[in-house]
């Protein structure tokens, strides 16, 4: 309606059509529709022609696959799987596999870091020195040999099931992996689990209140001691009050292998261990020259205050030094994850081994199953980094 | 890696490539002047690198042929070596010419992978290996144990099926490549290994203490261990079907590289006709008159290539059995040469 008003003209307006041209927003925003545009046709084009192209050459495309029938076996399983399980759920267990590995690689390889990293800057020579050589070894060696070296060397070592290596008659070492007892939780077990809910949340209570009472009044509190306390007494009182519903499953050997309890794949072990000691020497020179950056300053005026060394170091250096030290750790942390692809090599089941391995092969969809593996990889790396850089934000708003 | 990489090409090129219609491979073949072929990363007996270098076995025999009937030259050959996860994609990527690695005919894989299987050149079927101090003397008695094997074959789908159909506990541990998973069998991560029987028999040949393994008697499944080529060239089809029928037609026949020599003179005309003394049958498929002559004289026929790579002549010792011609009760029958 408002085109066949005729009301003032143009007049009103008098620079109009000349200015929305000059209007640099308003062209940067048509080149930016104009470049979305054409990529979306050419990503449109070039997946019409893939499909084209497949289905010409005969090679089955798109991603019905994923609902197809897997029929092969996998030896470490978080969710339930078996072998009339789909390719889609055979690619998350393998993801799960996956994350599982990256997960208690990264803690394992921080934790190691960290004691190697202050160990470097340790006054103690002997302590200095073997922290050196480690960082030198393990970074040094390819991260391949690291896992066939925990793999093979240390697995041809280790008996037969038969032969076990036992400990205490509950915990069995083998060629087959760790086998340790589980704990089967029987009726009422949610009692106790509810304590220590309550102990979580206690502990952060806590915390809170302790900080605050510390930065008024300057007293301390054992914040520690009470946490623990809290954290193993509650659930012990909550499980007493349903008298102990807890039974100790122990692994005993049956035909060829262990049943019962729980088990760690030498695969997982080996890959875990791999993939700690090797970042972990990474880590320990991040935490090093985090530790170096903050200004020698800091610690003489936290000397002058009192302040022993310990607690300073934990208390002033350590703080600083993480802000300089948060963005490698990512990149550390997403090499790590990244590189437990190497599983294939070790018949570790995760998303390589798995997915671009076995199932690309049963399947031969080459393209998507290329194409899923990459999305997979890339959205555990955006969310790493996104928490990463979450907790850099909130370390470096400290700063005053 | 190169298995990503490879993918990654097969994405390029169906992504980009025109949709044209690809070149006729004998073409292509002739104008490089070799042929491409793909075989296992070393296999004794099929596909496996000598002490000098040199490519022998069952499967490598085959390229050699089909290089002597276009170039009448068994060395015009180039081999790729490929674990079993990269193979499809190798031959559909157009990186080989030929797929000639103990693979399986399957169903699915001639349906859905781009590639159609030409002809068996071994029968085969899956076995298990086991350590002769285990005590085990039948696949049944394997409850609970945990078994080693390559990923992306069809045995690790028929190790499933065998172990859940028979109602027994199992383990898989799949590797990539075949070195780890023969040392994870070898440090005793697995009871078993498992693999095509001809496969076990040759990779027993590689273990420190080859005489304290065993192999269970079952065979678990049929493994018709064919050649395959890309979809779509149907003349370069013909001509690799054709060189494995016609090196049985020349077994047979009774011809072989010691008296092809003399066979030409022969007037049996079924011999005629495939020495290319009478008839262009070898014209006919896009190759020359004496296309199976030039087999022969330089490879020799199927009966030869068996013994020399996996029979009697070679440390493998297998029997014909299966793969006995079919006049001898076997099932290798080369359909007529006419
Ligand atoms: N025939 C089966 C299995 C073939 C296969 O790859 N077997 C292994 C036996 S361990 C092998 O030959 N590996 C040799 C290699 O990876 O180079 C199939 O086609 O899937």
């Amino acid at each position: 309606m408002a085109i066949t008003h005729d009301g003032p003209a143009p007049a009103a307006r008098p620079q109009s059509t000349s200015s929305i041209w000059n209007d640099a927003r308003f062209r940067g925003n048509v080149a930016q529709i104009v470049v979305v545009a054409v990529v979306a046709l050419l990503l449109g084009a070039m997946i019409w022609n893939a499909q084209e192209n497949l289905s010409n050459q005969r090679i089955a495309s798109g991603f019905g696959f994923l609902n197809q029938t897997a029929g092969f076996g996998l030896n470490q399983t978080l969710i339930p799987y078996n072998e009339s399980s789909s390719y889609g759920r055979a690619l998350l267990v393998a993801i799960l596999n996956t994350l599982l590995v990256a997960v208690v690689g990264i803690v394992f390889a921080t934790i190691l870091g960290f004691l190697v990293g202050v160990g470097r800057l340790s006054k103690n020579w002997m302590v200095r020195k073997v922290c050196t050589v480690y960082v030198e070894v393990t970074r040094n060696l390819p991260l391949l040999f690291h896992i066939l070296f925990w793999y093979l060397a240390v697995l041809a070592a280790m008996p037969a099931a038969r032969n076990s290596y036992s400990i205490f008659g509950e915990v069995f070492i083998n060629n087959r992996g760790v086998y340790i007892p589980r704990i089967v939780f029987g009726e009422g077990s949610h009692v106790g689990f509810i304590a220590f809910a309550i102990a979580v949340v206690c502990v952060i209570v806590l915390n809170k209140w302790a900080t605050a009472r510390r930065e008024k009044t300057g007293q301390q509190f054992p914040v520690f001691w009470t946490s623990v306390a809290l954290l193993v007494g509650l659930p012990f009182v909550g499980f007493a009050l349903v008298g102990f519903p807890l039974t100790l499953e122990t692994p005993v050997l049956k035909g060829f292998n262990f049943v019962g309890g729980s088990r760690l794949l030498p695969e997982f072990a080996a890959l875990v261990v791999a993939l700690s000691i090797y970042t972990g020497g990474f880590i320990a020179e991040i935490v090093r020259a985090g530790i170096k950056a903050v200004s020698h300053g800091q610690s003489e005026a936290a000397a002058s205050l009192g302040l022993k060394p310990n607690l300073s170091t934990r208390l002033v250096v350590i703080p600083q030094a993480m802000r300089v030290m948060i963005p490698p750790l990512t990149s550390q942390y997403l090499n790590l994850t990244k590189n437990s692809s190497l599983a294939a090599f070790i018949g570790y089941p995760e998303l390589v081994q798995v997915f671009a391995g076995t199932t690309l092969n049963q399947t031969g969809q080459a393209i998507e199953i290329i194409a899923i593996t990459m999305g997979c990889y890339l959205v555990i790396s955006l969310v790493t980094s996104l928490f990463m850089n979450w907790y850099n934000r909130r370390v470096a708003l400290i700063e005053r | 890696m190169k298995k990503i990489l490879t993918a990654l090409a097969l994405g390029a090129s169906a992504v980009f490539a025109s949709g044209a219609a690809d070149a006729a491979t004998l073409d292509q073949v002739k104008q490089k002047g070799f042929l491409q072929c793909g075989v296992s990363t070393g296999l004794p007996g099929f596909s496996n690198p000598d002490s000098k270098g040199e490519w022998t076995g069952l499967d490598v025999d085959l390229c050699r042929a089909v290089a002597a009937a276009i170039f009448d030259d068994p060395s015009k050959v180039r081999f790729s070596p490929l674990t079993a996860k990269d193979r499809f994609t190798a031959l559909q990527s157009g990186e080989v010419d030929i797929l000639s690695r103990n693979s399986t005919w399957t169903l699915s894989r001639d349906a859905t992978q781009g590639l159609n299987f030409t002809a068996t050149n071994y029968y085969d079927g899956q076995g298990f290996l086991v350590r002769k101090s285990l005590g085990v003397k039948s696949a049944m008695e394997l409850n609970g144990a945990s078994v080693c094997t390559q990923s992306g074959t069809t045995t690790e789908l028929n190790v499933a099926d065998f172990f859940r159909s028979n109602n027994l506990q199992y383990e898989v541990v799949a590797f990539q490549g075949q070195e780890e998973t023969l040392k994870a069998y070898e440090s005793g991560r697995c009871e078993v290994f498992t693999s095509d029987q001809s496969q076990l028999y040759a990779l027993r040949l590689k273990l420190a203490d080859k005489d304290e393994h065993v192999i269970l008697p079952e065979l678990i499944s049929k493994e018709p261990l064919a050649t395959a080529v890309r979809q779509g060239d149907d003349q370069w089809f013909d001509i690799v079907k054709w060189v494995h029928y016609g090196m049985l037609n020349a077994e047979e026949a009774g011809i072989t590289s010691q008296n092809v020599k003399d066979m030409l003179n022969s007037p049996n005309p079924d011999i005629k006709r495939m020495l290319g003394a009478e008839g262009n049958f070898g014209e006919q498929i896009g190759l020359t008159k004496d296309w199976l002559a030039r087999i022969v004289t330089k490879v020799g026929n199927y009966g030869e290539a068996f013994d020399r790579s996996v029979g009697k002549g070679s440390p493998l010792q297998i029997e014909r059995g299966k793969n006995a011609l079919w006049s001898k009760g076997g099932l290798q029958y080369g359909p007529p040469i006419r």
